[in-house]
């Protein structure tokens, strides 16, 4: 292993139910076997650390519902894992507690993001998430209380039956709580996926009242003094809170392209020239480490090539000037000058070198572009 | 066999009848009464050789048969069912002195009854009517032999009454050939003259000739010349089908057989062609010899591009059994490369279409069928126009084909044809009942309307009570106008249509429609228009997308994301470009099929 990475993903795949719409690696209950799962991750972690650098930048605990897992394990968890200087954990609303909280802030945690997904009940019956819309609000003044101040919020748009009035609700009771951050999805029915089932048909019959709502987003939050710094994640402006950088350090670490390793299971890791994910069956996982071998695992060898490609992709998802130079082999540069003549992309060139970067209007279109641009 | 008929005893006949009335099961029967072949040996349709004839249940390959009755041998040959080879009917007609016209006693008289039964009229054959099917508990033979007595002139009990399938009759239809069909007239003694009435490709012995010897006698290894063309070969082999090919030393005046040439190309020896010796030269030809025109044209190009040179071999080895099949290279931006192809109508065109996707297996895209026009430029040259992307911009003129066109309907539904002919631009002519309840109209029509849906609407609004036949009646001037296509700004060549001014602004509409909803929404808006020269007639835009983001993107996602990416780029070129915008190949086939669907 060639490079060793500063970004550390840990997978907590527990949850208490499984929204129909998700696609993650995912466990139900099981509260039997969180203290073996974490004796599992601190295995793999102990075994990983020749890929783990020296000081790590951040730390993130995904899921999975990283805090319905058991609490004295959660705090065994956070305890072993290296410091950082950002360490995210995503929470349900309905698992913040003043008590989970604290746990939190003890260990070392100082950004939790809160899947908040909507504010209409509704809506969060059709996700079927257990939250009601006071526990979201409840979760994040509770965050604030134990003294947080780096608090993200997850919301769903294109929710089967979400109307355009829905969507400015949503929008408007998430700035009233003021986050940090926002992160935004476009509500993706995939195949196979119970909610599919249920609703494909009714996404696809509001498929084309709902093609606004993206812009809506951007332009409510840019409004409200949000940076749109990448295609979904919007964060408070640094001159709206004391010039805090406040994106999301973590993730634009995936949007730079840069190494990061993962842990735990259906976790994946980038590392050089090789992508590896550890497959998704919790007992093989936690088995394997038991038995103090590596978990099962696919790799993926990357080329510089492809590793090029996914650099295009990724960083023209960012509000930032891609440095040409980075992407040289991947860019087509007869296509980024057409699409410069169509407004979809800005092409500049500075002191330092050329660089690419979309437009507003690009960034809407960004799948397409990035298909068009990439050689 | 070899042994030497006199010409009193020999009688030519063919089998005449609208589709499925018989005419197959009548001659498998024949086959099977003379001897000809064992019941073991018969396949049912015996004379239909290629699998599609069998499946379609019509004939595409006249053949000739020579069988024995009571001492007399009877030549029968084989005629086409269908319109679009009247020319070859027509020939084989001339190659006989009388024919068995066959109807359905459950259907009565159709459109191609009375064609056929004309063409044998004009070619002063003997008539033998004949109402089949007397087994069928809906038959009525009766009214089917008045219908066939008031056609033919005779009086109803000379109709014979049979039922093919089960051979009742059947030997009184023998009888009948010998006594009411006249002799063959030609001259034994004078230079002989043999009429090519049909011809086939044999891989490993070129091109095989079915004659009919008009006079004279031709033999074996004969230095032979056809005369409209003047080719020149030597007769190989003379031979009768029994129905095998079975070679004889000579054929001679009223005989029918066939001839093997040796010619490697069946466009060098055209049926209705007259073939004499080179030392015994006749003076004249027999008449009526044509060059068969096309008069339907299509694009025929291949749905994945690099089947072009498999397209390309199958199409030369379909023309050596079908002269009248012709094309040419032709290029398309938006399709590739293809070719144009002639057809004498539409049949005939669904006939290649079905021999090149089943006999080489090739996935075919083929653009909306045009007839052949006569364009005069401003300066006074004439064009003939074949494609509509070839049709000049400044004309002063333009021609364009007309059919005579007979429709047989139940009397109820003559509102409902008169009024198809008149939205299609058609002249009545003539109205005509055949019998109490049925009525023939005839009407001149563009032939242009006809390939567009024509079959497909009298069907629907006749209940499918409607039979149809046309003969070309020649070109007509016609207020005619090129509909262009543009995809944004852009002319897209394969979609260019001819078309009279009052249906330009529909059918421009239609296919601009069709276009919109069938290209995918691009990242700026996109006009489709219509239009005549530089006028716009239809315009439709497809409005740019709003957004396309693949929803998130973080480190367990890259990897699928990236394979996404490479999926859609991998998409993308194998789309077309048409004015900067990429249309996928199933657009222009979904547009395309949607023409052809409505014709079915």
């Amino acid at each position: 292993m060639s490079e060793r990475a500063a970004h550390l993903y840990v997978h907590l795949p527990f949850c208490a139910h499984r929204c129909g719409y998700c696609d993650f690696v995912t466990a139900v209950g099981r509260r039997g076997q969180h203290g073996a799962y974490v004796d599992a991750l601190l295995a793999e972690l102990e075994l990983e650390e020749g890929a783990r650098a020296d000081r790590v930048e951040t730390v993130f605990l995904g899921g999975g519902t990283p805090t319905f897992t058991e609490p004295r394990e959660l705090a065994r968890l956070l305890a072993a894992l290296p410091r950082a200087e950002e360490l995210t954990v995503e929470a349900n609303p309905e698992t913040v507690t003043p008590a989970l909280a604290a746990l939190l802030l003890s260990n070392g945690v100082n950004r939790v993001s809160v899947g908040a997904q909507s504010f209409r009940p509704n809506l969060l019956s059709v996700l079927e998430r257990r939250a009601t819309p006071d526990d979201v609000r409840r979760a994040v003044h509770t965050l604030r209380d134990a003294g947080f101040d780096n608090v993200s919020l997850d919301l769903l748009y294109g929710i089967p039956g979400q109307s355009a009035a829905d969507l400015d609700a949503d929008l408007a009771d998430a700035l009233t709580l003021e986050p940090e951050h926002l992160s935004c999805y476009e509500l993706e029915a995939k195949p196979g996926t119970r909610f599919t089932h249920a609703h494909g048909a009714e996404l696809e019959r509001q498929a084309d009242a709902m093609e606004g709502y993206f812009e809506t987003v951007v332009d409510t939050l840019t409004r409200a003094g949000y940076r749109w710094y990448e295609t979904a994640n919007f964060c408070l402006a640094p001159d709206r809170d004391g010039g805090r950088d406040l994106r999301a350090r973590h993730n634009l670490a995936y949007w730079l392209g840069r190494d990061y390793l993962g842990l735990g299971v259906g976790a994946v890791s980038t590392l050089g020239g090789v992508r590896r994910r550890n497959l998704p069956s919790l007992g093989r996982y936690v088995a394997a480490l038991r038995a103090g071998e590596a978990p099962p695992r696919e790799l993926e060898p990357l080329d510089p090539g492809t590793r090029e490609r996914e650099r295009l992709m990724l960083g023209l998802r960012l509000d930032e000037p891609l440095a040409v130079d980075t992407v040289a082999g991947a860019l087509d540069r007869a296509a980024a000058e057409r699409l410069a003549a169509r407004g979809l992309v800005r092409l500049a060139s500075g002191r330092e070198g050329a660089t690419v970067a979309l437009t507003r209007r690009g960034r809407f279109l960004g799948g397409g572009v990035t298909v068009e641009l990439t050689v | 066999m070899q042994d030497l008929t006199p010409q009193e005893r020999i009688r030519n006949f063919a089998i005449i009848a609208h589709i499925d009335h018989g005419k197959s099961t009548l001659a498998d029967r024949i086959l099977e009464l003379t001897g000809a072949l064992t019941e073991r040996e018969m396949r049912e349709q015996v004379l239909d050789t290629m699998e599609l004839e069998r499946e379609r249940g019509i004939t595409i390959k006249a053949q000739a048969v020579r069988v024995l009755w009571k001492g007399h041998q009877l030549n029968l040959i084989d005629t086409p069912g269908h319109v679009d080879f009247s020319y070859e009917v027509s020939r084989s007609l001339q190659a006989c002195e009388g024919a068995l016209l066959v109807v359905d006693a459950s259907q009565g008289i159709e459109a191609q009854t009375l064609a056929n039964a004309y063409l044998a009229l004009e070619n002063e054959l003997e008539i033998v009517p004949v109402a089949n099917k007397i087994d069928l508990v809906q038959a009525d033979p009766d009214a089917a032999a008045a219908e066939l007595s008031q056609l033919v002139g005779e009086t109803p009990e000379r109709v014979l009454r049979i039922s093919a399938k089960t051979g009742d009759g059947v030997t009184d239809v023998l009888d009948a050939i010998v006594e009411r069909i006249p002799p063959p007239a030609g001259d034994a003694e004078a230079p002989p003259r043999a009429l090519v009435f049909d011809s086939s490709y044999d891989q490993y012995r070129g091109v095989v000739a079915f004659v009919r010897v008009v006079d004279g006698s031709f033999s074996t290894r004969e230095p032979l010349v056809a005369m409209a063309q003047g080719t020149t070969f030597e007769a190989e082999e003379l031979g009768v089908l029994s129905p095998a090919r079975t070679p004889v030393a000579s054929l001679s005046a009223g005989e029918v057989g066939y001839v093997i040439t040796g010619l490697k190309d069946v466009s060098r020896l055209r049926v209705g062609d007259t073939l004499t010796s080179r030392s015994r030269r006749a003076s004249e030809p027999l008449p009526g010899y044509q060059d068969v025109k096309p008069m339907v044209f299509a694009g025929i190009f291949p749905t994945d591009s690099d089947d072009y040179p498999e397209l390309r071999d199958a199409l030369e080895r379909l023309r050596l059994n079908d002269a009248s099949l012709s094309y040419e290279p032709e290029t398309s931006q938006a399709l590739g490369f293809g070719f144009r192809c002639g057809f004498l109508g539409l049949l005939h065109m669904e006939i290649v279409r079905e021999r090149l996707e089943r006999e080489f297996d090739l996935d075919l895209l083929i653009t909306a069928p045009n007839v052949a026009y006569r364009a005069t430029r401003r300066d006074g040259n004439a064009v003939e126009v074949h494609n509509p992307a070839d049709m000049p911009a400044e004309v002063e003129s333009v021609e364009e084909p007309y059919v005579r066109a007979s429709v047989i309907v139940p009397k109820d539904y003559v509102g409902a044809v008169m009024e198809l002919a008149n939205d299609r631009r058609g002249s009545f002519d003539h109205l005509e009942y055949l019998s109490e309840d049925r009525v023939l109209l005839v009407y001149e029509l563009p032939l242009g309307e006809i390939v567009f849906d024509f079959y497909d609407q009298l069907k629907s609004r006749t209940r499918g009570y409607a039979s149809f036949d046309y003969e070309l009646a020649g070109f007509r001037p016609g207020e005619l106008s090129r509909v262009d296509i543009l995809v944004g700004g852009e002319q897209v060549d394969a979609l260019s249509l001819i078309v009279h001014r009052s249906s330009a602004y529909d059918r421009g509409k239609q296919l601009v429609e069709r276009l919109r909803q069938e290209i995918p929404r691009q990242m700026f808006d996109v006009p489709v228009q219509a239009a005549i020269g530089s006028r716009v007639i239809a315009r439709e835009t497809i409005k740019a997308r709003r957004k396309d983001v693949l929803a998130k993107c973080y480190g367990g996602d890259v990897t699928r994301k990236r394979k996404l990416l490479e999926k859609q780029k991998k998409g993308k070129k194998r789309m077309k470009q048409v004015g900067g915008v990429e249309v996928p190949q199933e657009a222009f086939l979904a547009v395309l099929n949607l023409d052809g669907e409505r014709k079915k």
